[in-house]
């Protein structure tokens, strides 16, 4: 590896963890030992959450129960928008309700082993042990979860796993989760404890002899930029997928609030660590915008295939059984459709890559309900994933009752995001992380159903409990717009607004949006190699370059301006792009995700070099010109043995 | 006033539309129609992809382009929703983001205009400000549940049909398009959905009675219109959500108010 790219810095290790007693007292023993604020004390700290979804609303409606005072931020109109609300499967949890096998233990290992051993085992295990306290929580709150007739909860099961933990409410278990979480949020504000700041982007972190003490925000509506201060700062600001254009995160999904805290000292974890989702409706056309999932658990009982010949392009229906490839049960007879996302997501790549591909372009795979339709029926089929059909009917024109679904795989979520310790507090003292926009607890791949988990997991239970740790220390010495680190921070801010106003060259922000999307779907996408790497890193500052030059961004920055919201998002995920791509090159490994093309097995699988490779990479940002550095976090497992994933 | 944008040579497969959309600055300023033109329009858009063509070009010609509201883009967000020819998320019974340009044909012109009800304020364009249902949720759509004190999921059974019927009312999606489509523009449908769904929990029982009066006072000082039953809420609410949930929130305040229960002040 050239030296040029990056620079090796110090080692970094999470050293909250209790290493001293067995991995399942480290949570509660964690607990014992972290200091508690009083109740009295509570009410003098001020906690800043930015973000409502899953981790955000929980977090900031806990918080707010237990007497801090909160600020809420949301770029959206209402926090109910947050793009939790389109997660479809479920949560899981090991209950243990089906009687299978399930544990917490089970569960623990099944997230090392799906994240392909490079997540933090500690994490992990507090991850489990949780799940359970998740679902009664959100039953009390009154989701209305799917149930047996005796009226106990359903569950089904989901990609690598061969139990049943997955609890669900039809196709719309996060938006379901979601509506919790921001009706005790809506309660809490409602009580006075959580102050709202409604359609207002984060644009900077203010640190304060190196503590996170605020942000400074851009009201979307008047267009006014203003700072405020708090004891502690959460982000709970979800994933960066957009760097890929398109993907299955909502339009607005941005990395800029990560960005930024990564420019003023957080470090940020794995950024390579992306996944392709395997179950999505193919791109149509260049004016696609976004793309849309079809949930997981459609793979319970709809069979993947593709013809047996390339260029096959009869109808679906005409095409006999002996004339078809259900290559994933075919491949993997263990674990057959259901193999975790990484692994469906690449074999669709291979049969497409082999031309074997149906639909459009080729650049598709069935996913079929005939079988399941015979063997349930159809109200049966109806009942289970009726919601997903609709939306797929909506979006493509077709019955897929009647004719199989096409999909292909897509950008869905960032396992990668700032690093934290095991309190989720970044390498900036005061500045948690919580949900998606931590690296913590999925390793290189996530398995389904297990964001809703984390990020309620995050938001209810675990940044409560440890937040407390720090905030015994405060409050901490009042400041306000005067002090010269939120001068700084604001008047950068303001600098780069107008900058970007002051351009007024000939390409709006969707286009270069476009054109950095598709460079990394092609370059740092499902496969990456050294090649396809180092041509992303020739051309990503060439596209920067052009545009700070080029971009058109009409009006001004004191009123509702989307455009130039976008810009600033768009501006932000180029420079992440950049780093991506240095993480993804150095790795040179294949492990879930990251599919590296020099490093696969003889039967094509992803392989890991867990000699030089298990570890975190942490980067550390530079000023412009000067190399990011990389801090190694080492990888141990003491409880899960490392070993090549089979699911064969 | 008339403005022309789009490639006037492309157009061969796609459709050519005339839009005539609701312009205004801020809420400070009347608004106005103004008319656009498109082209090359392909049947598989969908509505909203169609507005960022219709942007794309006002941007490059120096123009302010239309501001819309949209977020998830698959139907479940609910922060779009424009009135489309007079109906609310146009001719489908869907979100505007998943209506998708087939349902026009070429030579259409098409009305585009921001939902229209004085709780709903206009930002600026098609974007309104719908806090004023966050604040109906405040004032009871919620189950008081303080983080750490649920009991065991399975300590209560819920009847298979009950946890049926309560998620079919919690599916509403808070866009606002029952508000838009009613004549009186009241939030009844929106109201009834959380009542309905909290109402049929075993969770939701303790706060039944309060919960009903608050909610309705508070879309009452929102200035939201009252309900007359006409039923071009459910018609045109993407979410199907059914005018029983209106017989059901009627049925708990007339119960609530009968056992003593008032709305806080």
């Amino acid at each position: 590896m050239p030296l040029e790219l990056f620079t090796a810095g110090e080692p970094i290790a999470d050293t909250k963890a209790p290493a001293d007693v067995p991995i399942g007292e480290r949570w509660s023993e964690r607990r014992f030992r972290g200091r508690l604020v009083n109740p009295a004390n509570r009410r003098k700290m001020t906690v800043i959450v930015v973000g409502t979804g899953l981790a955000g609303g929980s977090a900031a409606a806990t918080l707010g129960e237990a007497g801090y005072k909160v600020k809420s931020f949301w770029y959206q109109d209402s926090p109910r928008r947050a793009h939790s609300v389109a997660a479809q499967g479920g949560i899981n949890a090991a209950k243990n309700y089906r009687n299978d096998g399930d544990s917490v233990h089970r569960l623990f290992y099944d997230t090392v082993k799906g994240g392909d051993f490079r997540s933090r085992e500690n994490n992990v295990h507090r991850l489990a042990e949780v799940s359970v306290s998740i679902i009664d929580q959100c039953v009390a709150q009154g989701v209305p979860f799917a149930r047996e007739y005796g009226g106990l909860l359903d569950n089904r099961s989901f990609g690598g796993t061969q139990v049943s933990r997955t609890f669900y409410a039809r196709g719309q278990t996060g938006q379901q989760l979601l509506y919790g979480a921001y009706q005790a949020l809506e309660r809490q504000i409602a009580a006075g404890s959580v102050e709202q700041n409604a359609r207002t982007e984060m644009l900077d972190l203010i640190v304060v002899d190196g503590r996170a003490r605020g942000i400074v925000a851009r009201d979307l509506v008047s267009g006014e930029i203003s700072t405020h201060f708090a004891d502690a700062v959460v982000l709970a600001t979800g994933g960066y997928g957009n760097v890929f254009y398109l993907s299955t995160n909502a339009k607005g999904s941005n990395a800029t609030a990560i960005w930024r805290a990564h420019k003023k000292g957080a470090y940020l974890a794995n950024p390579c660590y992306t996944q392709i989702h395997p179950t999505c409706i193919p791109v149509k056309g260049d004016y696609q915008s976004k793309l849309t999932l079809m949930s997981e658990s459609l793979r319970n009982d709809g069979r993947v295939w593709v013809p047996k010949e390339r260029g096959d392009d009869r109808n679906p229906r005409e095409i006999p059984e002996d004339q078809r490839d259900y290559y994933l049960e075919r491949i993997y007879p263990a674990f057959g459709n259901l193999v975790p996302r990484d692994i469906a997501s690449r074999q669709a790549k291979n049969v497409c890559d082999e031309g074997r591909g149906v639909g459009p372009g080729g650049l598709g795979v069935y996913l079929d309900f005939a079988e399941a339709i015979e063997r349930l029926g159809r109200p049966a089929v109806e009942a289970k994933y009726g919601n997903l059909f609709d939306m797929y009917a909506q979006i493509t024109g077709e019955d897929p009752y009647s004719v199989p679904m096409r999909i292909y795989p897509a950008v869905h979520y960032t396992m990668g995001g700032l690093w934290v310790d095991y309190d989720l507090q970044s390498s900036i003292p005061g500045m948690f992380v919580i949900g998606e926009a931590n690296f913590s607890d999925h390793g290189a791949n996530r398995l389904g159903a297990s964001a809703l988990m984390q990020g309620l997991a995050d938001g209810y239970f675990v940044l409560p409990a440890t937040i407390t740790e720090y905030l015994a220390d405060g409050p901490f010495e009042k400041i306000d717009d005067s002090h010269p680190a939120a001068v700084e921070a604001l008047q950068s801010v303001q600098a780069q607004v107008q900058k970007l106003l002051n351009i007024n060259g000939t390409r709006t922000p969707a286009s270069f949006h476009r054109e950095l999307g598709q460079l990394m779907w092609d370059l740092c996408g499902m496969e990456r190699s050294e090649e396809s790497l180092r041509k992303a890193l020739d051309r990503i500052p060439e596209i920067r370059q052009e545009f700070w030059t080029n971009l058109k961004v009409t009006g001004d920055w004191h009123s509702f301006n989307q455009t130039l919201e976008h810009a600033g998002r768009v501006a932000d995920f180029i420079e992440l792009a950049e780093l991506m791509c240095i993480d993804a090159l150095h790795r040179r490994e294949s492990c879930g995700g990251h599919f590296r093309a020099e490093s696969q097995t003889p039967e094509g699988e992803a392989l890991r070099d867990d000699e030089n490779f298990a570890y975190v990479a942490a980067w550390e940002w530079t000023p412009e010109g000067q190399p990011p550095v990389l801090h190694k976090e080492n990888l141990e497992y003491e409880y899960v043995h490392l070993a090549q994933r089979s699911y064969k | 006033m008339q403005s022309s944008v789009g490639d006037p040579g492309a157009g061969k497969r796609g459709m050519n539309l005339t839009l005539r959309i609701w312009r205004q600055k801020d809420p400070t300023v009347k608004g106005k129609m103004v008319t656009y033109k498109v082209t090359d329009i392909s049947p598989d858009m969908s509505f909203l992809e169609m507005l960022d063509v219709l942007n794309e070009q006002l941007i490059m010609q120096g123009e302010d382009p239309v501001a819309f509201d949209h977020d998830c883009r698959e139907g479940i967000c609910g922060m779009c929703g424009v009135m489309i020819n007079g109906e609310a998320h146009g001719p489908q019974q869907t979100t505007t983001c998943q209506l998708h340009m087939r349902s026009f044909k070429d030579g259409d012109k098409i009305d585009i205009e921001p939902w229209r009800a004085s709780p709903f304020p206009v930002i600026k364009d098609l974007a309104v400000d719908r806090r004023a249902f966050d604040r109906i949720i405040q004032a009871g759509g919620y189950i008081s549940v303080a983080t750490g004190t649920a009991p065991e999921a399975h300590a209560t059974p819920v009847p298979k049909k009950d946890s049926d019927a309560a998620f079919d009312a919690a599916t509403c999606i808070g866009c606002g398009a029952c508000v838009a489509a009613c004549p009186n523009a009241s939030s009844m449908l929106f109201t009834a959905a959380k009542v309905t769904h909290l109402g049929l929990m075993p969770q939701g029982q303790p706060e039944r009675d309060d919960r009903v009066v608050n909610m309705v006072a508070q879309q009452d000082r929102e200035g939201f219109g009252g309900c007359t039953n006409i039923g071009e809420c459910s018609h045109a609410c993407p979410k199907g959500i059914s005018m029983e949930t209106i017989s059901r929130l009627n049925h708990d305040l007339l119960g609530a108010l009968r056992a003593g229960a008032r709305p806080k002040s």
